[in-house]
Parts: structure tokens; C-alpha cells; sequence
């Protein structure tokens, strides 16, 4: 496929896969590539971000997303500190863009924010000078989980024009979902997703995707098997009746993956609760499974939006006081 | 197993419309032939006499209180499989309303293992659509549909928030399992014993407007219409509930309901002397209630009837009448009490009994209720014109909680068959 090579992202900010063109989304990936070979090699640091100060603002637990983007900041030599606002200043009665404006008035080159409200990063993004990289708002979208499961997928297979990718699990509360459903139909992908009806969004097919509620009948002769985390509280009886029923109907084993294409790929955002919705014997195929090498993704991926981001930002300046 | 045949006898098969003497053959269980050429028995084969006689599916009777577990001194398996019998009943579905609830997978296996020891007419169950009827945790919908529950519902229990019915909806459509419910809006309803009206007032009896029915079926009505689910709503009694699911039928939801015999049969006057036999859920309605009802059967916008058989020991029923149990035993007298709409040329004969086979047997996936070859020779023999007085001292039930008792009615049952075998056979009496 064909399409105009870009060399510098549109907007500022990566708040979401929405709005990004089929060329934005190669070159991040073309760009993520790079970082995995240099992550593998002897001399992981780099210094194209000396200088620059990182600010990781958590307003909902994370390990594995923070971690990884303070990796990736770091290995590219910025300055990278973390904040979980939701234990420091908000409980002091700080709002939000109390707490962006202060952080933006430090100088802070480009805040990675991940926020449990849908649109929270943007109101954050509208109101500062620097950078924003959306780390997770709600349930709206997860833009660098989605750039690192397509590399993941493209390392793979090479391409992810015309691949059949099956989304399974909490499709309402998932903005990994979201993302990923954006992504892989900007690149071309036949994407599905499956849930019992309780964790379907309302007119979900307009996104461009089939929809299941059958877990063999969504997986049959798909290439990817994406499976997506399913909250806790969400098992006892309000959206699903229990666990031992989540997992026969809706759970990944060997019996519903059967229908898959042989060598199909299985992909999960973590953390994984292994008997709810995967089943260890998937998970743990190395022949399938892709899950530890979305992480490795994750960083590269996160280093590639960086990078990117502040190439042609002149240094923040700021007004504070 | 000896081949039987019925010898010129009406078959009456409401699924195709075949309404001809003639004969049928039961072999191995199963229908093995019927038809009005079929004059002669083949050899080898049992002859039952059916000059004069009809001979139809066994009826299917889908609103039933189990008794077991919990209330064996109601009911149990034995005395609820003989009644049905008597009542022409071949196929009973219990509700869920037992002690513990239908709610887990191992309480239907039970039930199925129940009746497989009794080995009387067929029963199935549903299970709860919520954990205890709490109205507040979904079942294993999936899991209870796979061990043979045949719908969801929680009994007399409306699933009254909107958002749990919505979900318990949503989530049954995942696995096209059928919900149920017992439409009345139970705000309006709580400690009511009789509907709002004269009678009500004079007796001085908490009572709930009879629009409770209406305004919980027409918000379900927008909830199957946002969610694509079935449903079928219970034992409708009130002409505006009928207007709600008519209205709803239009619009090409897929939804219906039955009615038990008490709301087309009776009006709230039957409860005028605190007779607590006469106190039901949903209770008895005015008179303009049950014409609509009436109408709503003939216009085949109630696709079923029901017994809602409910038996209920003296203990429960000699108190006074806030303080007794609902219910009335409605297995052995559906057949008579329905047989009197077709009598008084309010409905045509295989209209009404398709309301008590064939259709009962399309909504929950059965192969009983039609008389085609090669389905189960379930079967009811019946006098359609012989009059008789409802007699509570004859029923088999274990309770004899009827309103109906010294009722004069026309149609008896003679002998009901179940796979081939007889459940009951009231010939020589």
C-alpha cells in the first residue's frame, strides 16, 4: 500500500489513535522499530531528549504503563519524574488544571497523564504549552497501547492490512479496545469484537467492526486474538453473572481458539487474570502467545512517541512566576 | 412396548389444523401414524376406543410451583405428577420459587433427576434470572440454560430496576434465552392483597392500582426493544397490559404472554367474604379486566394459558386474608375452565387448545405439544361436552386450595399419556 511518508506528527499532542492518518501511524512504527533494535543492543541510552524534562502524571494506579514510559524517557536521556496526583494535591482540593498549570509552570517539556475520566488528558492538553501523551483517559482511548500491539502484530506477520483480528472481553470499559479498533481499521485490518451483550457498547458496529457474542464464532479463522482484562467488580452479578461462567463462555482456551487459524496470535494488555478471561495454557504458549513481547513493544513504542513529540518543540519557556 | 392405537377418535392437532376422526398410532413412544384414513388397528396393537372422545397433545402447562424442594407438605413430585395427569397435563415447567431457589445449575439437576425417578409427565424447570431473586446479581444464564433450564425468571418476583432488568435482558439475548417476568411495577404493589377499587375499599384491604401491570410491562416493552431480547410476560390480567403488549407485537418485538384461568374465569368479586382462596398474584381485577383478557386470548394477543397451579395447605389459606398465601391448584381444572371460552363461542376449539400445546411448545423449544409423526406420544383423551362439577375432594393435588370447588363445567378428562404410556387413565370412572 502506498501512501505519502510523513516525517512529524500533525498535532502536538498524542491524545488518541482518532485523527491519526495510515502515514503518522507507519512512521511511529517505522520510528519504534529503531528503539527496539537499539533496546536490544549493548547501549540501550541514547541523548536525543538531554535536556529535556519528562513529567509522568498518574491520576490512576499503573505499573506497567508508567514504568515503561519512564524507560523510555529515561533511555533517551531526558529527565523523567512521576507524580500520582490522586495521592498529593487533589486530595488537598487541587483541580486538575490547578495541577497542570502548576507542572507546565516547572517547565516540563511534555507530560505523559493518564487519568480514569474520558477526556480528562485533553482538558489537560487545551491548557498547557508543553507536550501531552495520553497515557489512558477512561474509557475513550490508550493511543500507545494500541501503536505497540500493531507493531507487535506487524513484527510478526509482517503487514496488518487485511489481517483478521478478533477483540475479546470488556469491550465497554476498555480503551484499549477503542484504540486498537481505530487503529487496526485506519491500517486496513478486519477487525471484530466479541463480548456478552452486557459489555457491548451501544452501536459499537460503527466503528467498522463485526460483532460477536459468541468467543469461537469471533476467534474462527482470525490471525490475532486480542483478549482484554475484565475488571473484578465487574464479575459479581452486575455485568457478568460470575468468574466459573465468564470463563466457560468468554474465556480463551484451547477448545475456542481451535477455530482460529492455526498459527493465530495471542495478544493481552495485562495484567492478565489468568482463569477469568485466559486460560494459562494459552497465555503461556510461546508459539502464540505475544504477550510478553507487547511489553517489550511498550517501551520502544513509548520511546518513538517521545521522541517525536519534542523534536520540533522549541524549549518551553513558560510564564511561572 | 405394546403398539396402542386410538380407534376412531377426533384428533384435534391445533399445530396443522387438523380437526377429523380418524386414527393414530403410538409405537415405541412416539406418534408412528394419524390421519382420518387410518380406520383400522395394525396387528398386534392395543385398541383404545375413541368414539365420541377427542384426542389431543397433552396439554403443556408452563406456569407451575413445584412444591419441591422446600415445600413437600404442598407438593411434591408424586402428588404434582398425578395431578397433572388427571388434568390432561403431559408437560409441567416449574418456577423457580423453591427452597433452595432454581438459581444454581445443581438445583435443576436435581429437579430433572426428580423427575426422572418419578416417572410421571415430563417436568422442567426455569432458574432465577437473579442470585435469590435479590433483583440485584445476574445467574449463570449460561451455565443454567446448559443444564436445562428452559427460561429465566424470578417467579412472582418482578425484576423491578430498570437497569438490572436491562441487563438481565442484554445478557440473556447473548445466549437467546427467554425472560420472564411477572409484570407488576412492585412500588406501587407493595402489601396490596387486592386491586384498588369498590370492593377493595368496602373490605377495607390494602389494594395496588391495576395500571401497576401496565406501567411495568410498557417500560420492559422499551427495554426488549433497546436490547433485541425475548420476553414473555406472566399471567396478564388487566385489558391496558394487554393494550401495551399488542402495541408491542405491532412494532415486531418479539414478545408474548399467557394468562391463568382465574383472570378470564373470575373477577375481583369472587374475593367479597375474605375468601382467601380467591387471593392471587396478580389478584383478581374488575370485570372490565377480565373481558379484555377474554378478547386478548381470542384476538391471539395472549398466545397462552397457564394453571399457575400454586397449592397451598390449610394453614396458609385459614388466616386472615392480608396474612394468607396467594395461589390457587390449577392443574386439574385448566382444561374444563379454559373449554368453557370454547362452549360460550368466545374462541374456536383448536385456537384455544393451541394456547395449551403448540404454542407453549414453540416458545420454549419442545418437541411436544403436536401431533405429527415421530413426535413423543404425548397425549390427552378427553370428553369434549360431558358435563361434571369441579370436585377438590377428587384432586390429586396435595392441596385444595380451589375457588372453582362445586363449579359446573363441561369437558373431562380420560386418559393422558406421556412418551407413549399412560400418566392417567379415568375410563371406567
Amino acid at each position: 500500500m502506498m501512501m505519502p511518508a510523513a516525517s512529524q506528527l500533525s498535532s502536538p499532542h498524542l491524545l488518541g489513535i482518532e485523527g491519526l492518518s495510515p502515514a503518522e501511524i507507519e512512521l511511529l512504527l517505522d520510528l519504534s522499530e529503531h528503539y527496539v533494535k537499539m533496546n536490544r543492543s549493548g547501549n540501550k541510552k541514547s541523548d536525543v531528549l538531554r535536556g529535556r524534562t519528562i513529567i509522568n502524571v498518574f491520576f490512576e494506579a499503573s505499573t506497567r504503563t508508567r514504568t515503561s514510559f519512564e524507560l523510555a524517557g529515561k533511555r533517551l536521556g531526558a529527565d523523567v519524574i512521576n507524580i500520582s496526583p490522586e495521592v498529593s494535591a487533589v486530595r488537598k482540593g487541587e483541580t486538575l488544571l490547578d495541577t497542570a498549570l502548576t507542572l507546565d509552570a516547572m517547565h516540563a517539556d511534555l507530560l505523559v497523564v493518564r487519568h480514569p475520566e474520558s477526556g480528562a488528558v485533553q482538558l489537560i492538553a487545551e491548557k498547557v504549552r508543553c507536550a501531552v501523551v495520553n497515557g489512558g483517559d477512561g474509557a475513550h482511548e490508550h493511543p500507545t497501547q494500541a501503536l505497540l500491539d500493531a507493531l507487535a502484530i506487524r513484527r510478526r506477520l509482517g503487514r496488518l492490512h487485511g489481517l483478521v483480528v478478533a477483540i475479546c472481553g470488556d469491550i465497554l470499559h476498555s480503551r484499549v479496545a477503542r484504540s486498537n479498533m481505530l487503529l487496526l481499521k485506519t491500517m486496513g485490518a478486519d477487525v471484530r469484537v466479541v463480548a456478552p451483550p452486557t459489555l457491548m457498547p451501544a452501536d459499537i458496529d460503527r466503528y467498522g467492526v463485526s460483532v460477536f457474542h459468541d468467543l469461537a464464532e469471533g476467534v474462527r479463522d482470525a490471525d490475532i486474538v486480542m483478549m482484554l482484562r475484565l475488571q473484578q467488580e465487574r464479575m459479581r452479578g452486575s455485568y457478568v453473572p460470575s468468574i466459573a461462567e465468564y470463563f466457560h463462555f468468554y474465556g480463551l482456551d484451547r477448545a475456542k481458539l481451535a477455530g482460529a487459524k492455526p498459527d493465530a496470535l495471542i495478544m493481552h494488555p495485562g495484567p492478565m487474570n489468568r482463569g477469568v478471561e485466559i486460560d494459562s495454557d494459552v497465555a503461556d504458549d510461546i508459539n502464540r502467545s505475544l504477550i510478553q513481547e507487547q511489553v517489550e513493544m511498550g517501551v520502544a513504542v513509548r520511546m518513538a512517541c517521545l521522541d517525536l513529540l519534542t523534536r520540533d518543540l522549541s524549549t518551553n519557556q513558560g510564564t511561572g512566576q | 412396548m405394546t403398539p396402542l392405537f386410538f380407534q376412531d377418535v377426533r384428533l384435534l392437532d391445533p399445530a396443522s389444523g387438523l380437526d377429523a376422526v380418524g386414527g393414530l398410532l403410538v409405537e415405541a413412544g412416539r406418534i408412528a401414524d394419524l390421519g382420518a384414513h387410518l380406520d383400522a388397528a395394525p396387528d398386534g396393537a392395543a385398541v383404545i376406543d375413541g368414539a365420541g372422545l377427542c384426542l389431543a397433545p397433552g396439554l403443556i402447562d408452563m406456569r407451575v410451583r413445584l412444591g419441591e424442594p422446600g415445600e413437600e407438605h404442598k407438593e411434591t413430585f408424586e402428588t404434582l405428577s398425578a395431578a397433572a395427569g388427571r388434568g390432561g397435563v403431559a408437560v409441567v415447567i416449574g418456577l423457580p420459587n423453591t427452597d433452595p431457589p432454581i438459581d444454581d445449575a445443581s438445583v435443576v439437576e436435581f429437579v430433572a433427576r426428580r423427575a426422572r425417578e418419578v416417572k410421571g409427565v415430563k417436568i422442567y424447570v426455569y432458574a432465577a434470572a437473579s442470585r435469590g431473586f435479590d433483583g440485584k446479581r445476574l445467574t449463570e444464564i449460561g451455565l443454567l440454560k446448559r443444564a436445562g433450564a428452559l427460561a429465566f425468571t424470578d417467579g412472582d418476583h418482578a425484576i423491578a430496576d430498570a437497569q438490572m432488568m436491562r441487563r438481565v435482558l442484554s445478557y440473556a439475548s447473548g445466549f437467546d434465552a427467554l425472560i420472564i417476568q411477572h409484570a407488576e411495577e412492585p412500588a406501587l404493589t407493595a402489601g396490596a392483597v387486592a386491586t384498588e377499587g369498590e370492593i377493595a375499599t368496602r373490605l377495607g384491604l390494602p389494594a395496588g392500582p391495576a395500571a401497576a401491570e401496565a406501567i411495568l410491562l410498557e417500560r420492559d416493552m422499551r427495554l426488549v426493544e433497546l436490547t433485541g431480547a425475548r420476553y414473555h410476560a406472566a399471567h396478564l390480567s388487566t385489558g391496558a397490559a394487554v393494550e401495551e403488549l399488542a402495541s408491542a407485537k405491532r412494532k415486531g418485538l418479539d414478545v408474548s404472554a399467557d394468562t391463568a384461568p382465574a383472570y378470564f374465569a373470575l373477577n375481583e368479586t369472587e374475593i367479597l367474604g375474605y375468601r382467601t382462596f380467591a387471593k392471587l398474584t396478580p389478584p383478581l381485577r374488575a370485570e372490565s379486566d377480565r373481558r379484555a383478557v377474554v378478547r386478548a386470548l381470542r384476538d391471539g394477543v395472549i398466545d397462552i394459558i397457564a394453571s399457575d397451579h400454586w397449592g397451598q395447605d390449610q394453614e396458609a389459606k385459614r388466616l386472615p386474608f392480608v396474612q394468607a398465601e396467594p395461589g390457587i391448584v390449577g392443574l386439574e381444572t385448566m382444561l374444563p375452565l379454559a373449554l368453557e371460552l370454547y362452549h360460550k363461542g368466545e374462541i374456536d376449539l383448536l385456537d384455544l387448545l393451541a394456547k395449551m400445546t403448540c404454542n407453549p411448545a414453540r416458545l420454549l423449544d419442545l418437541p411436544s405439544g403436536v401431533l405429527t409423526v415421530g413426535a413423543p406420544a404425548d397425549l390427552v383423551l378427553f370428553d369434549l361436552d360431558r358435563p361434571t362439577l369441579i370436585d377438590v375432594a377428587r384432586f390429586a393435588s396435595k392441596s385444595k386450595n380451589s375457588p372453582f370447588d362445586g363449579r359446573p363445567v363441561q369437558g373431562v378428562v380420560m386418559a393422558t399419556l406421556v412418551d407413549g404410556r399412560f400418566v392417567y387413565d379415568g375410563r371406567d370412572g
